[in-house]
């Protein structure tokens, strides 16, 4: 049953890359008067659509070393600025809020989506 | 899950903002302070911030931190004052160099930054709580 062997399905590492994206955005804002800080991102789309096409890799013995696909895997990208600051800072406070905002909404889309997929599994395993 | 590295992350850029809030405080505190000589008289002073990173971390932990306090290398004016008990011989006194106007914008900037922190905070509990309650 395919709905039980992967329930969460891609929200599961969608949760995982926006609480990422998550830290990086506060990050900026943190560091919103910090000189010659240079804000971060990462390409939500590409990673998503990456993760999503290539297998991940097994660890099959305990001394495998685990794998972390994300910021520290080098993809974090610099922000572009509109108008760069003497101070050699790249954080514009306004878009960072922006986009804290919008990966806020979009975790909470996918915990939503959580919470209907676990609903219905229990719905189907009650059989009511 | 590093929706608690944001609260770690925040707190320490509200910490930092803190302490300029404080510095621009001592500032404007200190406008009217006349001295005898212009080493003695007060200057402006700056708190510098830094970005801590956390490379230990498996995700991007930025935080900040108050490098350093500068002091500002603007000259202090002098006026001629000869009542003032603090005038040197000629009947100059000096005054600070602060520019109450430059650190009322710089309070103004402070304290929104301090609560765009707060905000990420806040976003982040209620994010954190809704993902807790998951499945329930």
């Amino acid at each position: 049953m395919p709905l039980l062997q992967n329930p969460f399905g891609i929200h599961e590492r969608a949760l995982t890359l926006r609480d990422m994206r998550s830290t990086i955005l506060a990050a900026n804002m943190a560091n919103a008067d910090t000189p010659n800080y240079k804000a971060r991102d990462i390409d939500f789309r590409s990673l998503m659509q990456g993760t999503a096409n290539a297998q991940m890799m097994q660890s099959t013995d305990r001394q495998h070393m685990q794998t972390s696909f994300g910021a520290a895997g080098g993809n974090l990208m610099y922000r572009v600025p509109t108008s760069p600051s003497l101070d050699g800072n790249t954080v514009e406070a306004d878009t960072e809020q922006t986009h804290y905002a919008d990966n806020a909404m979009r975790i909470q889309a996918t915990l939503t989506f959580l919470n209907s997929r676990i609903k219905g599994i229990r719905t189907a395993l009650r059989g009511e | 899950m590093s929706f608690f590295d944001v609260l770690g992350i925040a707190g320490s850029a509200m910490n930092a903002q803190m302490v300029r809030m404080n510095t621009i405080s001592s500032n404007l505190a200190n406008t009217g302070v006349a001295a005898s000589s212009a080493e003695e008289a007060y200057k402006a002073k700056r708190p510098v911030f830094r970005t801590v990173y956390d490379h230990a971390s498996e995700t991007y932990r930025a935080g900040v931190t108050v490098d350093s306090i500068g002091t500002s290398g603007k000259p202090n004016d002098r006026r001629f004052e000869p009542g003032n008990p603090m005038a040197d011989e000629q009947g100059y006194i000096y005054v600070s160099n602060v520019n109450s106007i430059e650190e009322m914008v710089d309070m103004t900037i402070a304290s929104r930054a301090y609560q765009s922190n707060v905000e990420a905070i806040n976003t982040a509990k209620k994010l954190v709580l809704n993902t807790l309650k998951l499945g329930q």
